[in-house]
C-alpha cells in the first residue's frame, strides 16, 4: 500500500459511503418488509421517520460519490510517477487488475445514486409515499454495488506496490510491465467513431424534443440516453480527445481533467454525467406517471427532467463541436497505430 | 427555481442568526475544527511543495549514475571502467565524479565535498537533446528556474589550494571570502584551503553544506588513487532508453549498480508521500477526538435549541426544512472552518516556514539548509483535504441532526426546564 494522503482519502471516503449505505440498507429492508402505510403501528411510525434519515444519507451518499470519482482519477493521476511506464492515470490504473473495474463500479454508482434521488425526489411529492417500494427496492441493488465498489477499491490501493529503489538491485528492479486494457479501447477509427457520435446524439435530442413536447417515446429517450453516454465516453477516448490535445496520437480520457487543459474534462464529464442521470431518470419515473396521488405533477417533472438532459447533452456536443472546431488538429486520413 | 432559491437563502440567513445566538459553544467548535484543517493542510502542503522542490532539482540530474558496489557496499569506480561504458550504444557522453563527505568535528556537522564538473559541455544541462526539453512542459515561472544552474559561482574562481562553501557553512562557521578552512587529511596532516567564495543562497536547498573543491586537493584530503573516481554519471540521448542502457551496463559491468533519474524521483516521491502518510494517520486520532466531538455537540441538543426545532415544527415547518436548516448549519461552521485552516495553512507553511512541522517532515540534520518553498496548492490537496477534513464532521452529524429534526413537536416544547 502506498500511504498517499490521497489514498487515504479515497479509502476513507470509500467506507464511509458504503458504511451508511449499510446503515440505510438495514432500515430498507425493514420498510420493505412491514411498510404499511394504512397502519397507525409503532413501526410504522418510526419507519416513516426513518425515511427522512435515510433520503439525508443517501444524498450525502450521492455528493461522495461524484466528488470521490474526481478524487479517485486524480489519486490515479498523481500516484504516476511511482510507476514504471505510467505517464498519467490510465498507467496507475492498470498498476493491478482492480484499477479500471473500480472506475467502472464508480461511475455506475454515482448514476444509480443519482437514479435514486430522482425516485426519491418523485415520491417525496406525494402525500402517500407512492413510491417506496420500488424506491427501497432500488436502494437494495444500490447498495451491493456500492459495497463491492468498496472492496475493489480497497483491493487496488493496497494491493499497489511503488517501483522504487530498493537496498541494492538498482534498475534491475524496473522490469517492463506490459500495458492494458486502457490503450485497447484507443485503438479505435477517430473520424468514423466521430460521425457515429453525431448521428446517435442528433438521434437521442430529436428524440427527446418529441418527448418534451408530445411526452412520446419516453423509454426510447432513455435507452438513447445511455446508448449516447456510452458513445460520448468511447468518443472522448478514441477522437474528442484528440482534437483537445492536438496530438493525433494521446488518447487519454484523464488528461483532459488535467490543468494543462484548463480544466475541460471537469466541465465535459459533469455535463455528461449530468444528462445520463436525467436522461435515465425519465425511464426510471416513467411507470409511475399513472400513480394517483403523482398524477398532477409527475408527468411535468418527467419533461423536465427530459428537457434538462437534452439541454445538457446539447451543451455536451456544443462544447466538444467547438473544441474540435477550435483546435488546431486536422485528422485528414487515419492512421491505425 | 427562484423561488427555491429563495427558500434556502432564508433558511441560511436563520441558520447564521440562529447560530451567533449562541456564540460561545459554535466558535470552540469552530476553533477546533480550524485547527484541525489547519494541522492537516499544513502537513499536506509542506509534503506536495518539497516533493515538487526535489523534482525540480531532480530535472536536471544525470539520467544513470553508475555506482561500483563491492560486499553489498559502495566502492571507488576504476577510471578504467569508462571505456567499456562509452562503447556501449546509445550512451552520449560519460562523466566521473569525485565527491564524498566530511566530517567536521568542530561543529559536528558533515559537509558534502563535490569537484565541479570540468567544463560545462558534458554535465547534461547544456548538452544539447532535443527529447528531452520536449517532454517537460511545465508553466514558465518554473522554466525560467530549470534554466537556472543548481549552483552559482557568483564569479569566483577555483583553483589549487581553494574551496568554495554553501551558505550553511558560512552561517555555522561564521567564514567567509578569503579566510583559510584546516581539513584533516586522511593521513593525519593537516590541509589549509581558501576560501575563494560561496555559493548564491538561491539554491541553498541543494547548496547548504556543499564545499566545491578542485580534483587535486580532494584526492590529497582523502588518499584517492588517480586510477579512481566516485562514480560515473552516464548521459542516454534518447530517454526513452534510459532502461535498456541501463541493463546493457549492468550486463557489460557486472559489478556496477547503474541507478536511473526516475528511479531516484519515483523513491523521493514514496518516501515524503509516506511521511506526509505518516502524520495524517497519526492525526487521524485527533480528526477522530474531533469527530467524537462534533457528534457530541450535534447530538447533545440544549433544551433551548429542543423547543426552538419544537416551536418550528409547530409553526408549520416540515422534517425536511429543518433538515435544511441544519445543512445549511453544517455547510456554514465546514466551510467557514475549512477555508480558515486552508488560509491559515498556507501562511504558515509558505510565509513561516512551516515551524511546527518542520523537524518531523524534513528529517533533521546540523547543517540544515535555511531555504523558502514554493507555495504549490493545487485542486487535489485540496479535494483530499476535504474528504480528510469536511466529510467525516458530516458524517458524524448526519444521524444527530435527523433525531433533533424528527422531535415531536409538543414533547419538545413540554421540555421547559432551561
Amino acid at each position: 500500500m502506498i500511504l498517499h494522503p490521497s489514498v487515504i482519502a479515497n479509502l476513507l471516503a470509500s467506507y464511509i459511503s458504503s458504511g451508511m449505505v449499510l446503515y440505510a440498507m438495514f432500515y430498507g429492508v425493514q420498510i420493505l418488509r412491514y411498510w404499511d402505510i394504512q397502519s397507525g403501528h409503532e413501526l410504522q411510525l418510526v419507519l416513516e421517520r426513518k425515511t427522512y434519515l435515510i433520503s439525508t444519507l443517501l444524498s450525502y451518499v450521492f455528493g461522495l460519490q461524484l466528488l470521490s470519482l474526481f478524487l479517485f482519477i486524480f489519486t490515479a493521476d498523481s500516484l504516476a510517477p511511482l510507476f514504471v511506464g505510467a505517464m498519467c492515470a490510465v498507467g496507475t490504473l492498470n498498476v493491478d487488475p482492480y484499477g479500471y473495474p473500480a472506475l467502472t463500479l464508480k461511475i455506475l454508482n454515482f448514476i444509480l445514486a443519482g437514479l435514486w434521488l430522482i425516485l426519491n425526489y418523485a415520491d417525496n411529492q406525494g402525500y402517500d409515499y407512492p413510491l417506496i417500494k420500488r424506491k427501497y427496492q432500488l436502494l437494495a441493488f444500490v447498495a451491493p454495488v456500492i459495497i463491492l465498489e468498496m472492496i475493489l477499491e480497497s483491493a487496488y490501493f493496497l494491493g499497489m506496490k511503488p517501483d522504487v529503489i530498493t537496498s541494492c538491485c538498482g534498475s534491475l528492479f524496473s522490469s517492463e510491465r506490459v500495458t492494458g486494457l486502457g490503450s485497447e479501447i484507443a485503438s479505435m477509427p477517430a473520424l468514423p467513431m466521430l460521425w457515429f457520435f453525431y448521428g446517435v446524439m442528433s438521434c437521442t435530442l430529436i428524440c427527446g424534443i418529441v418527448f418534451y413536447l408530445k411526452g412520446l417515446g419516453g423509454y426510447l429517450y432513455a435507452a438513447l440516453s445511455l446508448l449516447i453516454f456510452l458513445i460520448s465516453l468511447a468518443a472522448i477516448i478514441s477522437s474528442i480527445s484528440l482534437y483537445i490535445y492536438e496530438l493525433p496520437t494521446h488518447h487519454c480520457p484523464f488528461c483532459i481533467i488535467m490543468e494543462e487543459y484548463s480544466y475541460i474534462g471537469y466541465l465535459l464529464y459533469i455535463i455528461l454525467f449530468g444528462a445520463v442521470v436525467s436522461g435515465l431518470g425519465v425511464g426510471v419515473l416513467s411507470p409511475s406517471r399513472n400513480v394517483e396521488s403523482l398524477k398532477l405533477m409527475l408527468s411535468g417533472f418527467i419533461r423536465k427532467l427530459a428537457l434538462t438532459s437534452v439541454i445538457l447533452y446539447a451543451a455536451f456536443t456544443a462544447l466538444v463541436t467547438y473544441k474540435i472546431v477550435s483546435s488546431s488538429l486536422v485528422i485528414s486520413y487515419e492512421v491505425v497505430y | 427555481m427562484r423561488q427555491w432559491i429563495e427558500k434556502q437563502r432564508y433558511i441560511i440567513d436563520f441558520t447564521i442568526s440562529s447560530l451567533l445566538r449562541r456564540k460561545v459553544k459554535n466558535f470552540g467548535l469552530l476553533a477546533l475544527y480550524t485547527l484541525i484543517v489547519f494541522m492537516l493542510a499544513s502537513t499536506m502542503f509542506f509534503t506536495y511543495s518539497i516533493k515538487k522542490e526535489a523534482s525540480l532539482i531532480l530535472k536536471d540530474t544525470p539520467e544513470i549514475i553508475v555506482q561500483k558496489i563491492v560486499a553489498g557496499r559502495h566502492d571507488l569506480f576504476p577510471v578504467s571502467y569508462i571505456d567499456t561504458l562509452k562503447k556501449i550504444r546509445g550512451v552520449a557522453a560519460v562523466e566521473s565524479r569525485l565527491w564524498g563527505y566530511y566530517y567536521d568535528g568542530l561543529v559536528s556537522a558533515n559537509y558534502t565535498l563535490l569537484v565541479p564538473p570540468a567544463n560545462g559541455d558534458t554535465s547534461g544541462k547544456s548538452r544539447p537533446s532535443a527529447k528531452t526539453t520536449v517532454v517537460v512542459s511545465e508553466s514558465g515561472g518554473q522554466q525560467a528556474d530549470k534554466s537556472k544552474p543548481l549552483f552559482e559561482l557568483g564569479g569566483a574562481v577555483l583553483e589549487p589550494g581553494t574551496l568554495i562553501t554553501g551558505n550553511g557553512i558560512a552561517r555555522l562557521r561564521d567564514i567567509g571570502k578569503d579566510d583559510y578552512m584546516p581539513f584533516r587529511a586522511f593521513d593525519g596532516s593537516v590541509l589549509n584551503l581558501r576560501i575563494a567564495g560561496a555559493l548564491s543562497s538561491q539554491s541553498e536547498l541543494v547548496s547548504s553544506d556543499l564545499l566545491l573543491i578542485t580534483a587535486e586537493d580532494f584526492r590529497k584530503l582523502f588518499g584517492i588513487d588517480n586510477r579512481y573516481v566516485t562514480d560515473v554519471t552516464v548521459a542516454v540521448n534518447n530517454p526513452s532508453e534510459v532502461e535498456m542502457v541501463a541493463s546493457k551496463i549492468r550486463k557489460a559491468l557486472p559489478e556496477a549498480r547503474p541507478i536511473s533519474r526516475v528511479e531516484i524521483l519515483r523513491t523521493y516521491d514514496s518516501i515524503f508521500n509516506w511521511r506526509g502518510g505518516m502524520m495524517i494517520v497519526i492525526f487521524s486520532a485527533a480528526v477522530l477526538a474531533f469527530v467524537i466531538f462534533a457528534w457530541d455537540k450535534a447530538s447533545g441538543l440544549s433544551a433551548g435549541e429542543r423547543r426552538e426545532i419544537g416551536i418550528l415544527k409547530a409553526v408549520g415547518w416540515e422534517t425536511s426544512d429543518v433538515i435544511q436548516m441544519k445543512f445549511w448549519e453544517g455547510a456554514v461552521v465546514s466551510l467557514t472552518a475549512f477555508f480558515t485552516g486552508v488560509i491559515l495553512a498556507y501562511v504558515h507553511v509558505f510565509f513561516t516556514g512551516s515551524i511546527v512541522f518542520e523537524p518531523a517532515l524534513k528529517g533533521w540534520s546540523s547543517l540544515y539548509p535555511n531555504f523558502e518553498l514554493t507555495p504549490f496548492v493545487n485542486l487535489e490537496q485540496l479535494t483530499t483535504l476535504f474528504f480528510l477534513t469536511v466529510v467525516p464532521y458530516t458524517v458524524a452529524t448526519i444521524v444527530p441532526i435527523w433525531r433533533a429534526a424528527t422531535i415531536d413537536p409538543d414533547s419538545a416544547m413540554r421540555f421547559t426546564g432551561e
